[in-house]
């Protein structure tokens, strides 16, 4: 036990060290920056700051929840990026084309999105157990023409030419994700605090969530046991590929009111949600306050942009040496430590 | 349509949209022999490119600035080795961090030091020097793909053909090849088995390095933000394709290079812009098909045998 305190003192002091020679390479006041990355994640007028993260964190933990899903039935889908933009464009298009608004034309919006999502997630399915591509590479790979596929629609035929950007048109208002009374903050972290409770649910207490963390465990025990897994392996990447376009149809419809070319890859919201997964060893419950933990450290990193003048991938760099520490005392995160809540 | 696309400017295109590929690939396939799951060749490649640039910007030198990549691809190597060797991690836990860090060290080092966001261009970046080989330039389409290239692209059919011979006959490569395929062995062979696994990280962060170098400072000469865009995806997908042997490697880079760079071609067509940007990425994804397809079915075929 003092063992692990000490580990974590000087994993701490290591970072703190590497924060602040990054904080001294752009020639800013260490202090300053401090005070700027607090305020940035939890401050501002009214809370506003605080507000931004906790919508950022509900996107995070969104995609960091889809990733779990994945990774405890040992499904490898890295490409969480490709399934976000796909259920983002889908549930743009559905949007403007819908010719209702209302409550019902939000599901609506968010039931597209999770299927064309869903279905994207599942060609990476297809691909391993009908053609043996890795899960992988195959879903890695099939980001980039899901990239390419958004940028094309929104260039061409949804573009809203009178912009002048890469965008689709404004969505209806009365498609919008209403706001919570009194602030800025649009209900969308509501679905997904419901979908993680559903999740935890699947996890901890469905025959269907065992099945698939046994599948994870041994494959080939599962196999022995007489549980379909191909069919489990089909239905938990479906599960993991709506849940990101979920979070995609959130983004459009509670955010951006609109698909922008890129909106949904640059802030690296896949990636974010994939390290908070493996930062928690895949420990269901854990992924709120990791997701919270992410989007914290990004809204901190955009305020020292914006008052201290250092570059906000600051973010991004101690996002990657956190996994690294966690990667080198969590050995097995893939395998034997996937979900025990341990 | 044909003609216009394959000219020889055409080739000199492919050769060097081919080279950064050939070598980031390279050191994905020593490490694969090596049985490192490597999937960090993104990170290493952006590092490359940016230490490139950032040497030569500030010593006014190619050599120097050739260095940098090599200092800055094997820095994330020695990362990866620290925690993937030393350290029990997962490789793709490692990689995917890896890469994070290259994507956010080089935008931020970007922003801090030179104080440009996207684009960073200089008159001190000093690009890599050409050379023309005497007889072949005459020739007229192989010419210009062989003949006019930056010097890495000679280096990095050198390193090919030397790969080709390094893992068959010489002590390190068949050491390389065991660590791979039966540590056991190696081990029993008193040697060490991380030792031989570091130096395939090393070697690896070298010759992406290189690749980075070969992307800022001798196709461009300019650091964009993320530059390697996906480039070193598609060489662990050629890793994984070929099984890291160096010849079919080497083919199928110049195969991808032709379809990177006839893409660019087809633009001038009218052809929407991101589906010709997709075509790189569609190639790579049917070969992986095909080659998984045919070793599914190997296996398929072979089951009765293997069991008994």
């Amino acid at each position: 036990m003092t063992h692990r305190i000490y580990s974590l003192l000087a994993a701490s002091i290591l970072l703190l060290i590497i924060f602040a020679s990054l904080i001294w390479l752009a020639d800013a006041d260490f202090f300053k920056s401090i005070s700027a990355f607090f305020k940035g994640a939890f401050g501002g007028r009214k809370y506003a700051y605080l507000l931004v993260t906790i919508s950022r964190a509900a996107l995070i933990t969104g995609m960091a929840i889809a990733a779990l899903i994945a990774f405890r039935a040992g499904l490898f889908n890295i490409g969480g990026e490709g399934q976000l933009v796909i259920g983002g464009l889908a549930s743009a298009f559905v949007a403007i084309n819908l010719p209702f608004g209302g409550p019902a034309g939000i599901f609506l919006v968010l039931l597209a999105g999770m299927i064309a999502a869903g279905i994207w997630a599942m060609l990476a399915g297809i691909m391993k157990l009908w053609l043996g591509v890795p899960i992988l590479v195959g879903t890695l790979l099939l980001n980039y023409p899901a990239r390419y596929i958004a940028s094309y629609f929104v260039s061409h035929p949804l573009r809203d030419i009178a912009s002048g950007m890469p965008q689709t048109h404004l969505i209806e208002k009365s498609l919008w994700l209403p706001l919570l009374p009194g602030t800025r903050l649009d209900i969308g972290f509501i679905f997904i605090l419901f979908v993680f409770c559903i999740v935890l649910i699947y996890c901890y207490r469905t025959v269907g969530g065992y099945e698939a963390k046994m599948t994870g465990l041994s494959i080939d025990f599962a196999n022995a046991s007489g549980l379909k897994t191909k069919k489990i392996s089909l239905k938990t990447l479906a599960l993991s590929g709506a849940i990101a376009g979920l979070v995609g149809a959130i983004a459009v419809l509670g955010i951006h009111h609109r698909f922008t070319d890129g909106m949904l890859v640059q802030p690296l919201y896949a990636w974010t949600g994939i390290v908070a997964a493996l930062m928690v060893s895949l420990i269901p419950w854990a992924i709120l306050p990791a997701g919270f933990f992410f989007a914290a450290i990004h809204s901190g990193a955009s305020g020292m942009e914006r008052t201290a003048d250092v570059p906000k991938e600051i973010a991004i760099i101690i996002q990657g040496i956190i996994i690294l520490f966690v990667a080198s005392k969590v050995p097995t995160a893939f395998n034997q430590n996937i979900g025990n809540g341990k | 349509m044909l003609g216009s696309i394959f000219d020889p400017a055409f080739a000199d295109s492919v050769a060097r949209i081919s080279i950064p590929i050939l070598l980031a690939a390279l050191g994905g396939a020593i490490c694969h022999r090596a049985g490192v799951f490597n999937i960090a060749l993104e990170g290493f490649l952006l590092m490359g490119a940016f230490m490139a640039v950032f040497g030569s910007h500030f010593t006014s030198s190619a050599t120097l600035g050739t260095l940098s990549a090599i200092c800055g691809g094997i820095f994330m190597a020695l990362l990866f080795a620290e925690f993937h060797l030393r350290r029990p991690g997962d490789p793709i836990v490692v990689s995917i961090a890896i890469n994070l860090i290259s994507l956010g060290l080089s935008t931020y080092l970007l922003r801090a030091i030179f104080d440009v966001s996207g684009v960073f261009q200089s008159d001190q970046i000093r690009k890599v020097s050409l050379l023309d080989v005497p007889i072949i330039e005459n020739i007229p389409f192989l010419g210009s793909f062989f003949s006019g290239q930056s010097l890495l692209f000679y280096f990095s059919l050198a390193i090919v053909i030397f790969a080709h011979f390094f893992f068959k006959y010489h002590q390190l490569g068949i050491w390389l090849r065991a660590a791979g395929e039966n540590k056991q062995a190696l081990e029993a062979g008193g040697v060490s088995s991380k030792k031989i696994q570091f130096i395939s990280l090393i070697l690896c962060g070298a010759l992406c390095g290189l690749g980075g170098a070969q992307l800022s400072i001798s196709n461009v000469g300019l650091f964009v933000e993320n530059m390697s865009a996906g480039r070193g995806w598609i060489a662990v997908v050629i890793v994984l394709v070929t099984g890291g042997r160096a010849l079919p490697l080497l083919g199928l880079v110049f195969l991808f290079g032709t379809v990177d760079s006839a893409s660019l071609r087809v633009q001038g067509f009218g052809w929407p812009q991101q589906f010709t940007e997709m075509m790189p990425y569609l190639a790579s994804l049917l070969a992986l098909i095909f080659v998984c397809y045919r070793k599914l079915k190997f296996e398929k075929n072979t089951q009765g045998i293997r069991n008994v």
